[in-house]
């Protein structure tokens, strides 16, 4: 502190007021950034705060999304977008974690140094390009061989933003084994334990905290896509009352959003309620992240989750 | 012929790459006491204890062995040994305490039931067991699902010694145990040893000439990888034969 303050002094003396200039331009910049967030949130409520007093709450709790005839429940847009979520989570972590795995403990050098450059060429496909795949090579497969009406299936849209979250789940779970320390492996290995048996039960809980931001990142953007989603999951605002839900189209609140802003009327009540929409999905990925959060501190209290000691 | 040895090394050469560690290594350490590696950093006291029970398999880098190393009687690089077996009988403890980041119990119980156990009353007694015998039992009897990471470092690696014990060991590896610890956690995981070597044979890496001179029954002496002399501690420590032991027991170099 002494030296730092003793440094200032002469600089002060010369009354440096470029200093001054670009600290104040700094903080600006660090101050807008908070000022974005909380403008958007503030819009997204200004503009749709009116659907409170123009639709009652039943109407917006219903089960029929159907605009043009006043209907507005917006439970089947929700629970589109958690049905592809969660499609899409149940796909990519498993694979994820599984190729992290591959990647980190037991793939060769040479073939991790052309898999990990590969993978992370997936994550700069455009969600167009991948959608537009997703029409025209992956729904066909989907309508012949698991027999739904159409291709265009909640399943498919789960299917294919796994994919688009593959490579930060893979990337940033492998990160996180990879800075399990090597004493711990020596300790398990000491103990007799297999190669298997060191990565399930050492590397990974030892990791998990890392794999756990992996997943939600992952998620994050599943929840949020909405180019792919609308292209390829049907839209058919419908709630899903079975498994067998996975295999019919649904609709997003991404997509409905997407899809029916552009033909609003500006100020209509439809209008309103697509920023309530907006709200629902982000009070709702709020939601994940508190969790997530929550979680990651817990494990942590615990001891468990912790790198070194 | 004196009792066989426990551990036999019938001229080992090992070597990382093309980097020799240990140079032509003959030596017998025979059971049920504590036996001491010691000599000056990078003189491969390490490599011959990771050596012991195939750690060295892991090594990220290329390795070659000549010679045999022997435990009781058996070669334990032979092809048909069954590692995981090799380990549970010669174990390892560490220079820095790695709890895994599990509960004090089920680190103590980890060992068991890889293999398979999980029958509660056995296990629990293990717990029990393997923790009187680290000398930390009285400390953490009343806390065994805490997590193992919470306790101090002194305490974390007597947790270590303990869930390596869990395993009734035959060999036990120590690999500098109380570099990380205060005098007193040293003397306390010292004493567990002493307690022990009636029916486990400890091969120690010690942090110091002084910890060597403290614990040992026997003695070797290691330099650039070469076994310099071998002995009876009170000779080697007091009357080495070799001029270089003299000079780094006494600290003229090291």
């Amino acid at each position: 502190m002494t030296t730092a303050s003793a440094s200032k002094e002469p600089s002060r003396a010369v009354v440096n007021w470029r200093e001054f200039a670009v600290e104040q331009i700094v903080r600006l910049l660090g101050l807008s950034a908070i000022a974005l967030v909380a403008l958007i949130f503030a819009f997204l409520l200004k503009e749709g705060a009116a659907t409170l007093q123009e639709v009652p709450l039943s109407n917006l709790a219903g089960t029929r999304w159907y605009p043009t005839f006043g209907y507005f429940g917006l439970v089947p847009l929700v629970m589109g977008s958690l049905l592809v979520t969660v499609g899409a989570v149940l796909i990519s972590v498993p694979l994820g974690v599984g190729v992290a795995i591959y990647l980190g403990e037991i793939a060769p050098e040479p073939l991790r140094d052309v898999l990990k450059p590969t993978i992370e060429v997936i994550a700069g496909i455009p969600s167009v390009v991948l959608g537009f795949i997703g029409v025209l090579a992956f729904s066909p497969l989907i309508r012949q061989y698991l027999g739904a009406p159409t291709g265009l299936t909640a399943i498919t849209g789960s299917v294919l933003l796994a994919y688009m979250a593959l490579p930060t789940i893979i990337s940033i779970a492998e990160d996180a084994m990879d800075a399990v320390p090597k004493s711990y492996r020596d300790a398990a290995y000491a103990l007799g334990a297999t190669e298997w048996q060191t990565i399930w039960r050492v590397v990974l809980p030892s990791a998990r905290s890392g794999i756990l931001i992996a997943i939600m990142l992952g998620v994050g953007r599943a929840i949020g896509e909405t180019m792919t989603v609308m292209m390829v999951t049907g839209n058919a605002a419908r709630i899903p009352t079975s498994l067998d839900a996975f295999l019919r189209p649904a609709r997003t609140m991404t997509a409905t959003i997407a899809a029916e802003m552009g033909e609003v009327a500006q100020g209509s009540t439809h209008y309103h309620v697509l920023f309530m929409v907006g709200i629902t999905l982000f009070v709702l990925t709020f939601l994940i992240n508190a969790f997530a959060a929550v979680a990651l501190f817990r494990s942590e209290r615990r001891g468990g989750g912790r790198l070194l000691s | 012929m004196e009792t066989p040895a426990k551990i036999e090394l019938q001229h080992v050469h090992f070597a990382y790459e093309d980097h020799e560690v240990l140079h032509d290594i003959n030596l017998r350490i025979p059971p049920n006491q504590i036996f001491v590696l010691f000599g000056p950093a990078g003189s491969g006291k390490s490599t011959l204890l990771r050596l012991l029970n195939r750690l060295t398999d892991f090594s990220p880098e290329e390795t070659h062995l000549q010679g045999k190393v022997l435990l009781d009687g058996q070669d334990i690089f032979a092809p048909d040994v069954d590692v995981t077996r090799l380990r549970q009988r010669a174990g390892m403890v560490f220079a820095k305490p790695v709890p895994l980041p599990l509960s004090i119990r089920d680190n103590i119980t980890y060992g068991l039931t890889l293999g398979g156990r999980r029958d509660r009353s056995t296990l629990d007694e293990t717990v029990e067991r393997s923790l009187h015998a680290a000398a930390l039992w009285d400390e953490v009897k009343d806390r065994l699902d805490d997590p193992g990471m919470a306790l101090s470092g002194g305490q974390q690696q007597r947790l270590c010694l303990a869930r390596t014990l869990a395993l009734q060991p035959e060999v036990v590896l120590l690999d500098e145990p109380t570099s990380g610890l205060d005098p007193i956690s040293t003397l306390q995981v010292e004493e567990a040893l002493f307690q022990l070597r009636e029916s486990v044979t400890f091969i120690v890496v010690p942090h110091s000439v002084q910890q060597a001179a403290r614990v040992a029954d026997r003695a070797a002496f290691l330099l650039m990888g070469e076994l310099v002399e071998e002995g009876p501690a009170d000779v080697l420590f007091t009357r080495p034969k070799d001029k270089r032991t003299e000079d780094y027991v006494t600290g003229r170099f090291g």
